[in-house]
């Protein structure tokens, strides 16, 4: 394993910032920690780079505890989340601080920075102070800054926050691209699940100061592990009672589930294609459809019971208050901190994957 | 009806600030300079060379020279702490910082006379430290019992310019530097200088001028006229031997500050200038 967390726990004040944090990153990986906003998941960066002490626990890299050499020293590329550009610098010094500072002679600094400023795509650019950039070439050149002295690791640190949805979606897959290009081990932080699941190789979900989850995208979307994860990723509903549903009457009263709106499929009583699967359907009213771009958003109500689905623009029209079956085929639900996919009884012998 | 009511407002407002001005500081300054040259300006030169005067006038900017030094070198010390670190106790110290701005500089001097006086508790520890190095320091009622009241009083104006700049720019920038490697002096001046250059002058600016005028904290630890006396005290001993010649040489001694009050304003309104300026680029 190429970077390592063993045991880390760290705590300002009575505020528990990470609780026995412990993960492998392999060399070459681009890892997202994703949490909501106060979960510690910045903390975690922050000790990586030395920037904050942990209370216990090791940090591992290439197989050596780096906890007392400080931050200066670790060789880690570091992306603030307000990019702490150097206000009184150009973009040229800004990209050429950490090479001076290794005291590289006047030419290599030059060619290497020219070199990273034809990389970001801002030639021509060098002479601007960072008060003359737009957001996206900032960070632009705050990666070029990070990865200039040409670091082990790079940390980013929310790097897409401070920039308009518009250009966001734009720089996320430049970011992926460069990282890939340079090939450098990196971990960003965010708390956008689309943004995690679209860039990174893993996900590790922090909550509370507790690591949830670590996995692949498609994994930690198919088999969430605890609670919380299953309710973070993706859109879902938490229903505590769902034992009036068909195929789910041996669910316990009381326990924890979860509905996704791609476990529910609403469909019109004269359609074919899910003619068989009525038995297993429960009659609801559409309450509410709104217009998603590629898709609709429909609420159902059935029994007392609210679901989300989403509606493909190429199935017929629906409209408010139109009776539809809706079909509950897969929940999750969470037993003592577990989470179990559960399939809905009566589909036994459907294989819903196709549906 | 409304834009006429806002204009009355406006020049009202405009108007009593004006009068105000007048009357309160430009008249009376006009007034300081009109006594000190009525004599002629003979009088005036002799006013302004006299032993007593130049004297004080190198008490002053010894003093002057010295608090500012000081100053500059410990309000860029504070402003870092406070801003950079945290510790238990900040608070309490950045409150600290700001005695002198609340306490009356008079107390302030009496209280250098109560700790380093004839029965002062840390006069032993003067002596002891005299007869170790073989000096003659004396903290009361010399010039360098005027240097210390003179810091005293004027040691918040640069930490106080400074520390608002540091927290506006919060510590990033030190980190992003930090973590290239670079060592604190480098950060410093490389990434934090920069930012607090036109406070830290303008702070010293401040300094300076209020180092020129205090008389309060300097009143209770100089007594001897023509060798301890600033500018300030020379003025007001003059105006209080109350002589037609006396009260005129107080004025003329006067212009004296007033002359350095109007320098240090105009660079002041320099460095406001270009600061401005600077940000915007």
């Amino acid at each position: 394993m190429y970077v390592e967390m063993k045991g880390i726990c760290k705590k300002f004040g009575n505020y528990e910032a990470a609780k026995n944090i412990s993960f492998d990153i392999e060399k070459g990986k681009l890892v997202a920690l994703l949490g909501p906003s106060g979960s510690g998941k910045t903390t975690i960066l922050r000790i990586l780079a030395g920037l904050e002490t942990q209370d216990e626990g090791d940090v591992i890299i290439e197989g050596k505890v780096i906890n007392d050499i400080p931050a200066s020293k670790r060789g880690i590329g570091f992306v603030f989340q307000n990019y702490a550009l150097f206000r009184y610098m150009t973009v040229y010094d800004n990209i050429a601080f950490g090479l001076k500072v290794q005291k590289m002679s006047k030419e290599k600094v030059h060619e290497r920075v020219m070199e990273m400023i034809s990389l970001i795509g801002l030639c021509g650019l060098e002479k601007r102070y960072p008060d003359q950039l737009s957001g996206g070439q900032r960070q632009r050149v705050a990666f070029a800054r990070a990865i200039a002295p040409n670091p082990q690791l790079l940390l980013l640190d929310e790097p897409f926050a401070a920039i308009d949805a518009k250009v966001r979606k734009e720089l996320r897959s430049w970011l992926k691209e460069m990282i890939r290009k340079v090939g450098i081990t990196s971990i960003f932080v965010t708390h956008d699940q689309e943004e995690a699941v679209e860039v990174a190789d893993d996900i590790i979900i922090i909550n509370e100061g507790n690591l949830e989850q670590m996995g692949t995208p498609s994994e930690i979307y198919k088999h969430p592990e605890t609670p919380f994860v299953a309710n973070f990723i993706g859109t879902s509903i938490v229903l505590s009672d769902l034992s009036g549903f068909k195929g789910f009457e041996e669910i316990e009263k009381g326990k924890k589930v979860i509905v996704r709106p791609e476990f529910v499929e609403a469909f019109k009583s004269d359609n074919k294609k899910f003619h068989d699967l009525i038995p297993a359907a429960e009659e609801g009213v559409i309450e509410k459809i709104e217009f998603r771009g590629s898709y609709l958003e429909v609420t159902l109500k059935v029994g007392d019971v609210r679901l989300v689905t989403n509606r493909s623009l190429e199935r017929r029209s629906i409209s408010v208050g139109e009776k539809m079956y809706v079909l509950l085929h897969r929940i999750y639900v969470f037993d003592e901190g577990t989470a179990q996919r559960y399939k809905n009884s009566l589909l036994k012998d459907v294989d819903i994957e196709l549906m | 009806m409304k834009r006429s009511r806002e204009k009355i407002v406006k020049w009202l407002l405009i108007g009593i600030t004006v009068i105000f001005l007048l009357f309160m500081l430009v008249l009376p300054m006009v007034e300081v300079i009109y006594r000190a040259l009525k004599d002629g300006l003979e009088t005036y030169k002799t006013a302004l060379t006299a032993k007593n005067t130049l004297s004080a006038l190198r008490v002053t900017l010894i003093a002057t020279v010295i608090a500012l030094t000081v100053n500059t070198i410990l309000g860029i010390i504070m402003a870092w702490q406070v801003t950079k670190f945290d510790f238990k106790g900040k608070n309490i110290l950045s409150t600290l910082i700001d005695i002198p701005f609340s306490i009356s500089p008079v107390i302030a001097g009496l209280a250098f006379i109560m700790t380093f006086g004839r029965s002062g508790w840390a006069k032993p520890v003067i002596d002891g430290i005299n007869n170790a190095l073989g000096t003659d320091i004396v903290l009361v009622f010399s010039v360098p019992a005027v240097v210390l009241a003179t810091i005293f009083v004027t040691f918040p104006f640069i930490s106080r310019e400074i520390i608002p700049i540091l927290h506006a720019q919060g510590r990033t920038e030190e980190e992003a530097a930090a973590l290239m490697g670079a060592s604190g002096m480098t950060i410093f001046r490389k990434v934090t200088f920069p930012h607090i250059k036109w406070g830290l002058v303008y702070g010293m600016i401040l300094c300076t001028a209020r180092a020129f005028g205090e008389f309060g904290a300097v009143y209770a630890v100089s007594k001897a006229r023509g060798k301890t006396f600033t500018l300030p005290l020379e003025v007001d001993a003059l105006y209080m031997s109350g002589t037609a010649d006396s009260i005129t040489q107080a004025f003329a001694v006067s212009s004296l500050l007033v002359g350095m009050a109007v320098i240090v304003l105009i660079l002041k309104n320099i460095v406001e200038y270009r600061g401005k300026s600077k940000k915007s680029v």
